[in-house]
């Protein structure tokens, strides 16, 4: 053996071992895959989700962690794209060996994921994602905090006599995520008597949307109803400013960041309603008001932008929600947290998590029920309207 | 009818813009023989450009603009001296590779720099639009219609009526010959290319403040340029000009009364119309080959 290979056997042995040495480090740490956009046109949302998620992380691990280990996350990114997110979430199953999931923030991102979740049998929390479909398509491994469409129209329900809608366009995001909320708010507001005109699609890169809004310019609708994420909801405020449309406006799908809205639509975001399921303008209002405080302080502490706290409470909420799962479960194997689950019951920062069945019989998936809350911003500044 | 007008307003406004994008891509084809994948991401550097020097240093937003535009020229000659000029002579896969990596290092280079939240540019502009009858339009869209069309014109004045323009001309028709006649080459490459580079970043410096500012814009633009010299046909201002008209027409006119599910498609169905029946693109020049 010449000195050069042996060198080389001596470092492979002790890369082996540093190997051997660095996995049992990870063992005495319980990993949680989170699958979310960290790139593409969902880039700022996903970090915001991430953010959070680490805040939830960091709070359990300075309380000692969750069956006497520390949680660690283990972070990758689906670059918005669906094929991505499957990719993903089969890279944390196979090579981290996480027991259990968040994801994957958007609907079709989630839709995508879901198949290899039956196929290795691991548990995943959806925290953003609002499409029907998700729970009803008989995936037992899939556990929902987010409202899907549904429940934000059924909530919507209450609202709708205040809003003196008499009929109402649609002008969604064409994709899983837009489509159902045209399909399930559409349903409830035919069966309160309002009418249902135009149902228009945008892209999800579409970055002109004046056709579409030209044509529910010249119709007899009082009111919009707008789906999408806050950076094309922008343009649709701003645009429909500038073709001078003076109807009501009312967004849905929880991704609408007022605060951003506020600074970057301006004046064109003024009388405009958003259904959200987080009210952190008011933290007294929500369920939980010391958990509220807790987590706003960490995200102001952080230096991270207060706008980002609609979105970035799911993280936080969703990993509360795994550690819940898991300790319930007593033990950190896939079969057991999803069985563990269903006796989560505790108060998240938007109401009770506490899943429902849905789907079909034997296999179903679950569903928690948040609150949702209808805010409008008013000069500038969100208000909470007395209904 | 109202509704016809105002897409017809909407129309001219978005054509302007999207000749603007088709302009600096088909020189950059029709003279270089570079596909340039990073057209997109200089719109986008134009646009970030904007953001940086009218909010965060606080400049006059017009000269801002023309601040953009002058930089997004330096950084077309930094490009083309430091990626493409080594490869000269290299055929269009190779090229067209490095243009792919230019794109990818600029769009994540935008990420890292500005993170993923959209930025917004605000204008002197006013909030209320312009409405002229039943039409109503945003000042900033009218500012940067007029914009547009003074940047074509003063690119197809440059183009046809002076000696560098000439020269550009020839190296489009047989670069072999015009080298013999002593036109250099190096030096025409070089302006073709911060010529094309910053009509890119016009267009992203006037749309930047019309939409939100993102990392991502750069992708669409890319795809509406590509779209726009195809049907225009290559190194054709004219061309260009009307594909950004006929593209804006056929997506405005398609969302508005067929289906704004397919907008996209509609653009891209005539392209394919285009190269059934014309495949050299509607206004492809005569050019000799060899």
């Amino acid at each position: 053996m010449t000195d050069k290979k042996k060198f080389l056997t001596v470092f492979a042995a002790a890369a082996m071992l540093s190997a051997s040495f660095a996995t049992q480090g990870f063992a005495q740490t319980i990993k949680i895959g989170v699958n979310e956009p960290l790139t593409g046109p969902f880039a700022a949302s996903g970090t915001y989700v991430v953010n959070g998620a680490k805040i939830a992380a960091d709070e359990i691990n300075a309380k000692g962690g969750v069956l006497g280990k520390k949680i660690e996350l283990v972070i990758e990114d689906n670059k918005s794209n669906p094929t991505e997110a499957a990719a993903v979430a089969e890279k944390l199953i196979t090579n981290d060996k996480v027991p259990v999931i968040m994801g994957a923030w958007g609907s079709s991102l989630t839709l995508a994921v879901m198949p290899k979740l039956l196929e290795y049998k691991v548990p995943m929390i959806v925290e953003t994602s609002s499409s029907g479909k998700i729970t009803t398509s008989g995936n037992p491994f899939i556990f929902r905090i987010s409202p899907p469409s549904s429940v934000e129209a059924h909530a919507f329900k209450d609202i709708l006599p205040k809003l003196h809608i008499k009929k109402a366009d649609f002008l969604v995001i064409n994709n899983d995520w837009g489509r159902g909320a045209a399909e399930d708010f559409g349903k409830v507001l035919k069966a309160n008597g309002v009418q249902v005109g135009y149902v228009e699609t945008m892209d999800q890169a579409a970055q002109d949307m004046s056709a579409q809004l030209s044509k529910m310019k010249s119709s007899d609708a009082d009111t919009i109803m707008v789906t999408t994420a806050v950076e094309q909801l922008t343009l649709v405020l701003k645009q429909a400013a500038a073709l001078g449309i003076k109807k009501q406006i009312v967004t849905t799908g929880g991704s609408q960041n007022p605060d951003q809205l506020i600074d970057q639509a301006g004046a064109a975001a003024n009388g405009t309603y958003h259904l959200t399921t987080f009210a952190p303008w008011f933290p007294d209002n929500t369920p939980d008001p010391k958990a509220t405080n807790y987590f706003l302080g960490e995200w102001k502490k952080r230096g991270f932008n207060f706008a980002g706290a609609t979105e970035s409470f799911r993280g936080y909420d969703g990993i509360r929600t795994i550690v819940a799962g898991i300790e319930k479960a007593g033990k950190a194997e896939p079969a057991a947290i999803a069985a563990a689950m269903w006796d989560v019951n505790f108060t998240g920062l938007n109401g009770k998590i506490k899943f429902e069945k849905q789907g079909p019989a034997g296999k179903e998936s679950g569903q928690s029920i948040p609150n949702v809350y209808l805010i409008k911003i008013e000069n500038g500044k969100i208000e909470l309207p007395k209904l | 009818m109202t509704e016809f007008l105002q897409h017809i307003v909407n129309m001219l406004i978005l054509g302007s813009t999207y000749a603007l994008l088709g302009i600096g891509l088909t020189l950059i084809f029709g003279i270089m023989r570079v596909v340039n994948f990073a057209h997109g991401e200089l719109y986008a550097f134009g646009a970030y450009f904007v953001y940086f020097v009218s909010i965060l240093l606080g400049l006059n937003f017009f000269l801002s603009i023309l601040v953009a535009i002058v930089a997004g020229c330096l950084l077309g000659a930094l490009i083309e001296v430091v990626l493409l000029r080594p490869m000269r002579g290299a055929d269009i896969d190779t090229t067209m590779l490095i243009m792919i990596g230019a794109m990818i290092v600029m769009q994540n280079g935008e990420q890292y720099i500005w993170g993923g939240v959209a930025k917004s540019v605000n204008t002197p502009f006013p909030q209320a639009p312009l409405v002229i009858g039943s039409v109503s339009v945003s000042w900033l869209s009218v500012f940067v219609f007029f914009a547009s069309l003074a940047l074509i014109a003063a690119s197809y004045l440059l183009i046809n009526r002076t000696k560098l323009g000439k020269a550009m001309r020839a190296t489009f028709q047989d670069r072999d010959t015009a080298s013999l006649m002593g036109v250099n080459i190096q030096m025409i490459y070089m302006a073709t290319f911060a010529l094309g580079s910053s009509l890119a970043a016009a267009a992203g410096a006037l749309l930047g403040p019309v939409y939100v500012i993102s990392p991502q814009m750069g992708n669409i633009a890319s795809l509406k340029a590509f779209a726009i010299v195809i049907l225009g046909g290559l190194g054709s201002i004219g061309g260009a000009t009307i594909g950004g008209f006929m593209l804006a027409f056929a997506e405005e006119i398609g969302a508005g009364y067929i289906s704004s599910g397919y907008r996209d498609a509609m653009g891209f169905l005539i392209i394919i119309a285009v190269l059934l029946f014309k495949p050299t693109g509607l206004f492809a020049r005569a050019e000799r080959i060899g």
